[in-house]
């Protein structure tokens, strides 16, 4: 059944009608043609869709736009101030921490995520909070060291 | 009958994209191709199985064919100077035209750029617009290509742009594939600078009066020794003459640049849309959109070879803004969303009912490969000395078999088209790695003239080899004709892991014999199914056989990166060790006094030696173990030492450590080199360790992320990778073979430290030998 509802999203209020129970995904890519945000399995297994909602990274192929209706969602889109981009842009760009980029807006939003709770995360943090991310082009490595420098260029931010 | 169709469309579109002209010796690889109906295409002559995508061209669409090679009568369409603006984007002044006569870029089947003009284009203000048909997935042709202008153009790379991939603006460049794009697109695109640059050079001599021999060149700016006079790129795109001197054909034997340390040709290159690409700005083919588009789905049979018996679509006419389509066996539903689409399709495919029909089960693959072992349609076979002779000198003979398991490419992109009719014109934006050839398949399909499709492919999200064909366009095209509006059709994960194709499995037999000195006599190598690549052993062994077999292969098979590379080396390189071992030599020693492959020796020197492999391999336990492993293909040689460690209690491993030597050449871009060999050994792990599709009755039983697992961030080891410049051989593709080695390298590893000898890839089937109970 279609409802009227408000969604925040990039600090913008929008009115759609639509069924509750399709994926925040979906409505994003869709109804918003906020395309960065990818569909790369649509089950919770791959990450490629992850959004902020509030300060948690969170998959949007698996949230009904429904529950999330008054919630704060910030997207890839959302994420640089103009043409300024996110110090964990800054930082996949710096290291060249993309192949085919697909994954990376999915990886970029779980960094933002990471680094909300825990600004310096060891090595093995970072491995075991990014594992439900996937990058089959396998630039694992490189997108640790830019894990790494988001952390350094944010924690550099904060201490000034 | 849709199952039957889209199979016959996809193989033969597949089989054309392997068997492309121009292409190396890869043809051989797929000798055994199969269809997932199980009809093998070894049966059938080529001329039927190259002309089966035009499967019913008639019905396909309801259009009425003409003849295919009357592209010239079709309706005309002009690929205009304002399409090409508008292409560009605003700011951007073209004053050079492509050559857009139908016998060069636009034929289709033609080769690359003729004309300096149909490769490059100067704006008024000095940018250099670079047309290929080269498609950017993440393997860094983006970058590469604009080093090849940058360079013998004299220019920052800044002032240089692509058009990749869209085949009303640019060259045939052929297939995106075979690791080609380095050894033959770059020194392409090179030409065509180069003979920009002399031509641009010419045009200032002419407007000075002097000799062209005494310019010079730098960032775009063309000077006169002595006159100190100067003319940018910019000055002379401005004149008429441009565009007239750029009609020049581009001779074949244009002197190119010797690169020089320092120069663009071998720097570090980032990827030049990488900005869009953490902004979420660039849109991938499934990020396109067309105004009033719908969304499609497909109906897919619940097996492959099923044939539709009946099906009601009521129940989704019934949902409002759906429309359905049904072409025969092809059924499909269009609504102004995904998630409406799918509701439509759900509550008719509920109605359906089947024919199916019987096939194997991944449990029983390797019987069945054996069991129809068959000469293949492209057979190689490598023969040395005499066998009978090898074997008779030998003291020891072992014999065992290999198995490795069909896998998928599994881009994290997953197959979509979005179609756009207008009027007669077609424009379909998808991801696929030859996008003339799909543009011809779409053409043929619809009755219509190539001229009138136009297929972009806009930079896509990861290939592997497994986006040679056209599925999704193919079915996105005939919504879109039925319903009269654009359509976009994304298949999820679940359809891109059970009907795009696979890297076909492998049973590999090997027998050899060792003599009194320890060292190989006799080699014989039977590879089952998965063809020739890299198939011949990098050693001296005087008697020797290696050869491949076709088979029954159960599921639709297709290219891979690295194709059977990765199959024979694992299967070889894990032999050697077993044979050393029987030798009673160590694998290091073993392989030294055998290599005769120059290259990969120095290759292995290196990994040996930054690994540290002489002290590591002295301090082997039961649980932990270091392995090696090297090979050559697509003139290409790599080394592999792996350190892995086991837990023998619950039978699991856990790759440490990779140091891998890689060399293909010169090195263009030695970070983009660097990725891929990280890459490919991230993509070798999952192989090794775990990935395998599992299929019953015609079904694919691991469809997802979930039950299919890749390497994830906590399978990655310590890597370190060593690039290998050689500047005696011309630089060579390097997205493929750093993947054949870390196989191998990874099972000797565990047999090092365990003695169990794991002759599968994946490992994980077999793990369960490891366990020791404590």
């Amino acid at each position: 059944m279609e409802r009227s509802m408000h969604l925040t999203v990039n600090g913008k209020q929008t009115t759609l009608i639509t069924d509750p129970s399709r994926s925040l995904l979906d409505v994003l890519r869709e109804e918003l043609h906020l395309t960065g945000t990818k569909y790369g399995c649509g089950k919770s297994e791959c990450g490629a869709c992850t959004v902020m909602i509030g300060d948690e990274a969170v998959r949007s192929c698996y949230e009904d736009v429904g529950d999330v209706k008054d919630r704060a969602i910030t997207t890839i889109e959302g994420l640089s101030s103009g043409e300024t981009l996110h110090a964990v842009q800054e930082a996949f760009l710096a290291e060249g921490a993309l192949q085919c980029g697909y994954c990376t807006p999915g990886m970029i939003m779980r960094t933002v995520g990471l680094l909300t709770v825990d600004p310096r995360p060891s090595d093995e943090k970072i491995i075991s909070w990014m594992n439900p991310n996937i990058c089959r082009c396998g630039a694992y490595p490189k997108i640790m060291n830019a894990i790494r420098r988001a952390s350094r260029l944010m924690s550099e931010v904060t201490s000034k | 009958m849709t199952a039957k169709l889209f199979l016959k469309t996809s193989s033969s579109a597949r089989e054309r994209a392997i068997f492309s002209p121009g292409k190396d010796g890869e043809a051989g690889d797929v000798g055994s191709i199969v269809d997932a109906a199980g009809c093998s295409q070894a049966e059938k002559g080529p001329l039927e199985a190259r002309s089966s995508f035009q499967t019913e061209p008639k019905t396909l669409l309801g259009g009425t064919p003409v003849n295919p090679s009357a592209g010239a009568e079709g309706p005309e369409f002009d690929p205009s100077r304002r399409l090409f603006l508008q292409m560009l984007g605003a700011g951007l002044v073209i004053t050079v035209l492509p050559d857009v006569s139908p016998g060069q870029r636009r034929s289709g089947g033609s080769g690359p750029a003729a004309t300096v003009g149909a490769r490059l284009q100067i704006n008024r203000q000095g940018v250099v617009t670079v047309l290929t048909g080269k498609v950017e997935e993440g393997q860094g042709a983006r970058a590469e290509l604009t080093q090849a202008a940058a360079q013998e153009l004299r220019l920052p790379v800044e002032q240089v742009r692509m058009v990749m991939a869209d085949t009303d603006l640019v060259p045939n460049d052929g297939i995106t594939a075979g690791s080609r794009t380095t050894p033959v697109n770059v020194p392409s695109v090179r030409k065509a600078a180069a003979t920009a640059r002399e031509l641009l050079k010419g045009l200032a001599a002419r407007a000075w009066q002097v000799d062209p021999k005494t310019l010079t060149v730098r960032d775009g700016v063309i000077t006169q020794r002595q006159g100190g006079q100067t003319l940018s790129y910019a000055d002379l795109a401005r004149s008429q003459d441009l565009a007239e001197v750029f009609k020049a054909q581009i001779p074949a034997d244009v002197t190119l640049t010797e690169v020089a340390p320092g120069d663009v040709l071998g720097r570090s290159v980032p990827r030049p849309n990488g900005r869009d690409l953490v902004t979420g700005r660039h849109q991938y083919p499934r990020d396109k959109t067309a105004p009033n588009m719908l969304y499609g789905k497909i109906l897919r049979p619940p097996s492959y070879g099923a044939t539709l018996l009946a099906i009601d679509l009521t129940p989704a006419r019934a949902l409002p803004g759906v429309r359905v389509v049904r072409e025969g066996q092809f059924v499909g539903c269009v609504a102004p969303s995904t998630f409406r689409a799918t509701e439509a399709l759900k509550a008719i495919a509920k109605t359906a009912t089947w024919k199916e029909v019987p096939a194997p089960s991944s449990q029983a693959l390797y019987a069945h490969l054996k069991r129809n072992a068959r000469p293949g349609r492209r057979p190689r076979e490598h023969q040395r000395g005499s066998l009978d002779t090898g074997f008779a000198e030998a003291t020891k003979v072992l014999t065992e078999s290999y198995r490795v398991a069909y896998v998928q490419h599994a881009p994290m992109e997953p197959r979509s088209a979005t179609a756009q009719w207008t009027g007669d014109k077609l424009t379909v934006w998808t991801g696929t790695d030859n996008p003339h050839r799909v543009r011809a398949d779409l053409a043929r399909s619809l009755g219509i003239s190539h001229e009138q499709v136009r297929l972009i492919v806009p930079d896509m999200g990861g290939g592997f080899g497994g986006k040679h064909s056209g599925e999704a366009a193919l079915e996105a095209v005939r919504l879109a004709r039925a319903v009269g509006q654009p359509v976009a059709v994304q298949w999820t994960r679940t359809e891109e892991f059970t009907w795009a194709y696979f890297r076909p499995a492998a049973l590999i037999e090997c027998k050899a014999g060792v003599n009194a000195e320890g060292g190989l006599c006799a080699w014989d190598f039977t590879n089952i199914n998965a063809g020739g690549s890299a198939l011949e052993p990098p050693y001296a062994i005087p008697h020797s056989r290696a050869r491949t077999l076709g088979s029954d292969g159960p599921l639709r098979q297709g290219a891979y990166r690295g194709l059977a590379a990765t199959a024979n080396n694992f299967a070889r390189e894990s032999f050697i060790d077993e044979l050393a071992a029987a030798a009673g030599r160590d694998p290091l020693a073993f392989r030294r006094s055998h290599l005769n492959n120059e290259r990969v020796r120095v290759v292995l020197e290196k990994a040996v030696k930054e690994f540290n492999w002489e002290e590591r391999s002295q301090r082997i336990t039961p649980e932990l173990g270091v392995g090696l492993a090297c090979g050559t293909e697509k003139n290409s040689v790599v080394a592999t030492c792996a350190e892995v460690a086991i837990d023998r209690r619950r039978g699991r491993i856990k790759v440490l450590h990779v140091a891998e030597a890689f060399e293909c050449g010169p090195i263009i871009n030695p970070a983009n080199l660097e990725s891929q060999v990280q890459g490919c050994i991230a993509m070798g792990l999952g192989g090794i360790l775990r990935e395998a599709m599992a299929f019953d009755k015609g079904a694919i039983l691991n469809p997802s992320f979930g039950k299919y697992q890749v390497a994830r961030f906590e399978d990655m080891p310590t890597i370190d990778v060593h690039l290998v410049a050689n500047h005696k051989i011309p630089a060579a593709g390097g997205g493929e073979t750093p993947l054949i080695a870390i196989a191998p390298a990874v099972a000797n590893a565990v047999a090092a430290a365990t003695g169990v000898r794991i002759r599968s890839m994946p490992m994980r089937p077999e793990l369960h030998r490891l366990r020791v109970r404590s």
